[in-house]
């Protein structure tokens, strides 16, 4: 089972790194979106291999549910993204390599020089502590963290209202074009005022006339 | 708890094969003779004209931010659906109070008219 469970990382694993090299290097931009929502899918089944349930459901639902709506969304609403001539890379890219690279061994040189390569020892038989979850944290919600919860709530509502308000404010700042319907009535309201009024006036005229 | 999710793979391989075999078993059965007219873009019988990529209106963005904010309320759900059957009825309280500002945000942005498809 243990080696299955190490095949199986290798391959989700190669095929992450796969599918993110192929997101910066395709040329065309909604490949590139798909590539990046198969390789979040990917680290989801990696989160459930390390039977992280509660993470690996959320990553489904956040990355490759709503992040990829939102890239997509974006992708669609931006004008002469998807040509394939534009160009990908600066001709001086390798000079941008060396920053990340730089930062990389920088990370991992005092992680590899200094961690001791020891595995936990393994919990006794019934007594083991699993990673929490959706049963514990759906508890926890509604217990210990009732308050945060509750704030989230309203952080989603305010996200909500505010982009509501922020789309129609700038609707109502663009000059407001009538339709053709709405000229005329307003054509016709200049000429005559009121019709009541306009009604009174003829008749008044036409009194005077006898 | 892998074992269940096994079974969700196996799911996986299967729609993934499943499509492939028509598609594959197409193209080395059928016979190709293909002409201009067989290769043109299908669209109504008429003539393509035009890129199909165009830009979309901005508006459209409210959507898709709406969905993102049900969706997380989705992840908030989830754990607490799972854990309902030994919460009771206080569990059900803090959930409608949750989903009541939820619903709030929603009416407002359907008052507003920020649904109605531009």
């Amino acid at each position: 089972m243990n080696t299955f469970i190490t095949i199986l990382f290798v391959v989700f694993a190669v095929y992450i790194l796969v599918a993110a090299i192929m997101t910066v290097t395709v040329k065309n931009i909604v490949h590139a979106a798909l590539w990046l929502i198969s390789s979040f899918f990917t680290v989801g089944a990696l989160y459930l291999l390390m039977e992280a349930e509660f993470i690996g459901v959320a990553q489904v639902l956040i990355y490759v549910g709503a992040v990829s709506i939102l890239i997509l969304f974006a992708i669609m609403l931006t004008r002469d993204l998807e040509g394939t001539q534009n160009r990908q890379m600066t001709p001086r890219w390798w000079i941008a390599l060396i920053v990340p690279a730089a930062l990389f061994g920088l990370l991992i040189t005092p992680t590899v020089l200094t961690y001791q390569w020891q595995l936990p020892p393994p919990a006794p038989a019934g007594q083991s502590t699993p990673i929490a979850g959706a049963a514990q944290i759906g508890t926890a919600f509604v217990r210990e963290y009732l308050l945060p919860f509750q704030v989230a709530s309203v952080l989603l509502t305010v996200a909500l209202i505010g982009a509501v308000v922020i789309a129609f404010e700038e609707r109502e700042r663009r000059r407001y074009v009538p339709t053709l319907a709405e000229k005329v009535r307003q054509q016709q309201r200049v000429r005559r005022p009121d019709p009541a009024a306009s009604a009174m006036q003829s008749s008044e005229t036409a009194g005077s006339e006898t | 708890m892998l074992a269940n999710y096994a079974f969700v793979g196996v799911f996986f391989v299967a729609a993934v094969i499943f499509p492939l075999i028509p598609i594959v078993a197409a193209y080395f059965l059928g016979p190709k003779r293909p002409t201009p007219t067989k290769l043109d873009t299908y669209e109504c019988g008429l003539e393509a004209v035009g890129d199909i990529r165009v830009q979309f209106k901005v508006q459209y963005y409210l959507y898709a931010l709406a969905f993102v904010i049900f969706d997380i309320e989705v992840v908030f759900l989830y754990p607490w659906a799972v854990a309902y059957g030994e919460l009771g009825l206080f569990a059900l309280i803090a959930m409608a109070v949750f989903l009541f500002s939820l619903v709030e945000a929603l009416v407002y942005a359907w008052k507003k008219g920020a649904l109605e498809w531009v």
